[in-house]
């Protein structure tokens, strides 16, 4: 079957199997694998990606139901070549060690903040808390998060803006 | 070393963040699959749904007509190339694929390779076993029952599912201070079977060049050269035509060390097919079939005067090893550390012994950050000490305080022979008490206690044991535990350090620049680190044990020694004066009492690779390497509290507050290794709460996914709070100590005996973990503790 969807502001259409997970359409077939996978389960948040500004599981989505919408992925959070303050947040704070869980960190970070520019610190750990990372004991992203929260540009890209909150 | 003050900006230690992350928040990794080869294949393992059965026979004829699929292997095919077996890492074997019988449950039976990912799963489906099921052994305990089914029948003569029996200490010593104590205190428990589940599960891609035969391996490991040198020993494959590329890693926790069946299954693969071939396990796999950490059934006994002087300590342990022995750890050490049991306290004698079974489970041992199970005997003593003050009715701090090593007995060899070389250990319990407000805590809690309410104050002492290790004591598979480091500076004073060990998040790009920069005072950013690629970097063991920074960053400290040593005679060269006149700045030399003239490591860089010349008999170019054999291991330590709250309608607990004060001696980076030790509190919390590898009586795995195997979110883990006191390593160049492991050795007990101080109301003395609601409601009731949730 045939579906096409936007990726980072670029449309892609392919033909495809009707089961193709989404995870796999955006690391295989449109090639951008900074979009991680972890589990069998939808536990692990690995491949969290922004599907019209939402947050999904990209493991627990067919491609064929992102047919005709909008996908943010890690590759799509710089703009201009400067760097989210969500990235800068993750780098300034240690939010990351191997970086296996950073890309879906910080995606539904970057929502969080567009929703909720002041979140508390149980708002942000009740945010990601879907999403699992062995390396840094969450101290350090909730911290990452916080510091976005302080240092959003104003005029950066809101990903998920309009979107309810 | 130089002194910390007075070097320039974005030189040597201090918090800078990491290279690495640059990548990373981009989404530019380079993980295991994200890698695609032109024209790769990929391969799919089928697994055995059964513990324990004889394979009958297996038909791959449909499979093979898939209209993907390029091959099917069965053990069959790999026996007649003599690769059905593989020599494990401590004087056994494991099957590649089942040939005779599948021995745990998802044990690897045959290997499907297919265009695509979904096709070679499809074709899983169309292979037929026909299995005779046999009666699985699943408890440690009744393996050696004498009418226990025999497991290993494969090794000839066979007839229980005996693996070893090994002790240390002195057992006489150890029984007369028993006869002597006022008190004598024991307690049965378990360390349950947990999984380092790294957030990137294990996986491999071999590429074979049918023309120049080189072999190249791309795969998720923590020790690529000593993958190398395994797959040359035992495939017979030469070695200089293998190359292991370890690419970015997500995470590995030990669990990354091993040679896995499906690593070498891809390399078959690619062999009879001649086209790259990636294996990538999923989530089930990677928690049924890869290395799980514990499974450790102990039995402590603890002897005391009744004012609280601990004289004795003896630990019996059975140790499930599953159906292969396969634990990594040093060739000599059956049970890895774990004689380091005496932990951080004075006593007389210890003595501990360690019998090693075979179960109808997934082989391993060793693995999730436990250093060489350093981690069981922490526990062990930690919680016998807890047991200890619960009878005494002493404060468990105070008990503590009473018996810890005091820093003038340092160096100290303890009961089991180990030589501690440095601590001071009451510093860093008084800190710990300090900031958690330890009196005004117990106040508290004696408050609540009155009006019903469970709360638990939960403190551990530990002392790490890593750097392995000293070639004199120890090796794996013969090969010696010495780890090569090469540093080059360029002509423009810009460097390239080259490491045997492979970083899994820890970060080592950043740190090891530090170490270079450090010594040299070539800045951080101007410092390039390869690793992760045995064409390309120096021999060594790899990462696991925390000791990428006391063995590699050792080398990597005297390597830079050795550059700025050269620097020195070249500078003299270049100044015209004797290298006695010469005085070190970070970056520089200039002549004592005169610092305008002298020349910084650039200049001389460059000099040495110019028509400068040079001191008679010097070769040009400013580079060096070490290979650095360290002369003990380390001893990093730590005091940790826990503060617990527990629902006494549900049993739930929640932590509620977590000091941590480490003392790894000086720090390369003090935000790595904050970040280290968050992450090992979390895995601390994980195990103590949550985690445990369960089996039903089939030997049915109950901890087979995300849903079954819980790890914790953000929501389990509180806003750590950390602290530092630092005695550096007499013996390390730059004193340092390694930390990686630390606080998942250090922190399971301090939860655990939190849980069980806030019990103490209901007269509960010892509860296994994991400490679910339903574990906790269990003792709250008086009712007998599952020991293993799914065995009655
Ligand atoms: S891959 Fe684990 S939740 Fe999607
Ligand atoms: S940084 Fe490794 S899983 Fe989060």
């Amino acid at each position: 079957m045939q579906v096409s969807m936007t990726i980072n502001g670029e449309q892609v259409s392919r033909e495809i199997e009707a089961r193709l997970l989404l995870v796999h359409f955006i690391r295989e077939t449109a090639g951008l694998t900074g979009t991680h996978w972890g589990c069998d389960t939808s536990n692990c948040g690995t491949c969290v990606v922004l599907m019209d500004g939402v947050p999904v599981k990209s493991c627990t989505v067919l491609a064929a139901m992102a047919n005709g919408r909008n996908i943010t992925t890690v590759e799509g959070l710089e703009t201009n070549g400067e760097l989210d303050s969500v990235q800068r947040g993750f780098i300034e704070m240690h939010g990351l060690q191997c970086g296996f869980c950073t890309p879906g960190m910080m995606l539904t970070a970057r929502w969080l903040l567009d929703n909720n520019p002041h979140p508390t610190d149980a708002e942000i750990r009740e945010a990601i808390s879907g999403q699992i990372c062995r390396c840094t004991g969450y101290e350090n992203i909730v911290r990452a998060i916080r510091w976005a929260a302080e240092h959003e540009s104003g005029t950066g890209h809101n990903i998920t803006e309009g979107i309810g909150a | 070393m130089t002194d910390l003050q007075t070097k320039p900006e974005g030189v040597g230690f201090g918090r800078v963040s990491r290279k690495e992350d640059a990548r990373f928040v981009r989404g530019k990794g380079n993980y295991l699959d994200d890698i695609a080869l032109p024209n790769m294949l990929y391969g799919a393992v089928l697994r055995s749904p059964y513990a324990h059965a004889r394979i009958k026979s297996i038909d791959t004829a449909a499979a093979q007509a898939h209209p993907k699929v390029k091959a099917v292997i069965t053990g069959q095919i790999l026996e007649s190339l003599n690769l059905a077996w593989i020599p494990s890492l401590s004087h056994d074997v494991i099957a590649v694929l089942a040939t005779d019988k599948v021995r745990y449950q998802g044990q690897e039976v045959a290997f499907v390779i297919a265009e695509d990912r979904y096709s070679a799963r499809d074709a899983l489906e169309l292979i037929d076993v026909d299995y005779e099921l046999l009666p699985p052994v699943v408890d440690a305990k009744r393996a050696l029952d004498p009418d226990a089914p025999v497991i290993r029948d494969d090794i000839e003569g066979k007839k229980d599912n005996y693996i070893f029996d090994w002790g240390s200490g002195n057992e006489e010593a150890t029984e007369a201070a028993f006869k002597k104590a006022d008190i004598v205190v024991e307690q049965e428990m378990l360390y349950p079977r947990v999984h380092p589940a790294p957030m990137e599960t294990c996986g491999a891609i071999a590429d074979m060049d049918p023309i120049s035969g080189k072999l190249t391996i791309y795969c998720t490991t923590q020790a690529p050269h000593a993958h190398r040198t395994l797959y040359a020993l035992v495939a017979g494959l030469p070695e200089h035509k293998l190359r292991v590329i370890s690419p970015d890693i997500g995470g590995g926790f030990g669990n990354k060390v091993g040679i896995y069946p499906g690593y070498v299954l891809a390399v078959v693969g690619s062999i009879v097919t001649k086209r790259p071939v990636k294996w990538m396990e999923d989530r089930s796999e990677n928690l049924m079939s890869t290395s799980f950490a514990r499974d450790y059934h102990m039995k402590g006994k603890i002897a005391a005067t009744k004012d609280g002087k601990i004289l004795g300590l003896r630990v019996d342990v059975l140790a499930d090893h599953g159906a292969f022995n396969n634990t990594a750890q040093p060739s000599k050490f059956p049970a890895g550390f774990f004689h380091v049991f005496s932990g951080s306290y004075d006593l007389e004698a210890a003595y501990c012994s360690v019998r090693g079974v075979y179960t109808n489970k997934a082989p391993g041992g060793v693995a999730y950050a436990c250093s060489f199970r350093v981690t069981e005997a922490v526990y062990a003593v930690e919680r016998m000490v807890d047991r200890l003050a619960l009878e005494l009715d002493i404060d468990p701090a105070e008990l503590r305080m009473k018996n810890l090593l005091k820093p003038e007995q340092f160096p100290y060899t303890s009961p089991t022979g180990w030589e501690y070389d440095s601590g001071e250990y009451p510093r860093a319990l008084e800190l710990a008490m300090k900031i958690s407000g330890y009196q005004e805590l117990r106040k508290e809690q004696a408050e609540k206690r009155r009006r019903g309410e469970l709360m638990g104050i939960g403190i551990s002492f530990f002392t790490e044991t890593v750097g392995a290790g000293p070639k004199k004591h120890m090796d794996i598979l013969g090969l010696g535990m010495a780890d090569g480091c090469e540093v080059r500076v360029h002509p423009t004073g810009k460097a390239v350090v080259r490491l045997s060990v492979q970083t899994q998040g820890q970060g080592h790009e950043t740190t090891f620049a530090q170490i270079v920069s450090e010594v040299t005072g070539i800045p951080v950013a101007d410092v390039e680190v390869v690793h992760g690629d045995t064409d390309n970097t120096p021999f060594g063991l790899g990462t696991y044990g925390s000791r990428s920074t006391p063995v590699s960053g050792a080398a990597a400290a005297v390597a830079s020694k050795r550059i700025v040593e050269k620097a020195k005679l070249i500078a003299a060269a270049m100044l015209e004066c004797s290298p006695d006149d010469l005085e070190w700045e970070s970056g520089r030399w200039h002549i004592k009492g005169d610092p305008t003239a002298g020349k910084t490591i650039s200049e001389i860089a460059f000099a040495a690779h110019s028509t400068q010349e040079l001191p008679q008999g010097m070769e040009g170019h400013l580079d060096a390497s070490c290979v650095y054999d360290p002369p003990n291991l380390t001893f990093p330590f730590g005091a940790y509290i826990c503060v617990v709250d527990v629902d006494p309608g549900t049993g739930k607990v929640t932590v509620r507050r977590f000091i941590a004060v480490d003392d790894c001696g000086p720090r390369i980076n003090p935000m790595i290794v904050e970040g280290q030790i968050h992450g090992g509190l979390a895995d601390g919390v994980g195990m103590a709460l949550m985690e445990q590898i369960a089996f039903d009586e089939d030997g049915n795995c109950l901890g087979g996914s995300l849903m079954d195997y819980l790890l914790p979110t953000a929501l389990e883990c509180p806003s750590w709070e950390t602290g530092e006191t630092v005695t550096p390593s007499p013996h390390h160049p730059l004193g340092l100590k390694g930390v990686g492991e630390s606080a998942t050795v250090g922190s399971p007990p301090a939860v655990v005996n939190a849980v069980l101080d806030a019990l103490k109301p209901f007269g509960v003395k010892h509860a296994d973990m994991p400490l679910t609601p339903a574990q906790v409601w269990r003792a709250m009731q008086g009712r007998p503790m599952r020991t293993d949730l799914a065995i009655q």
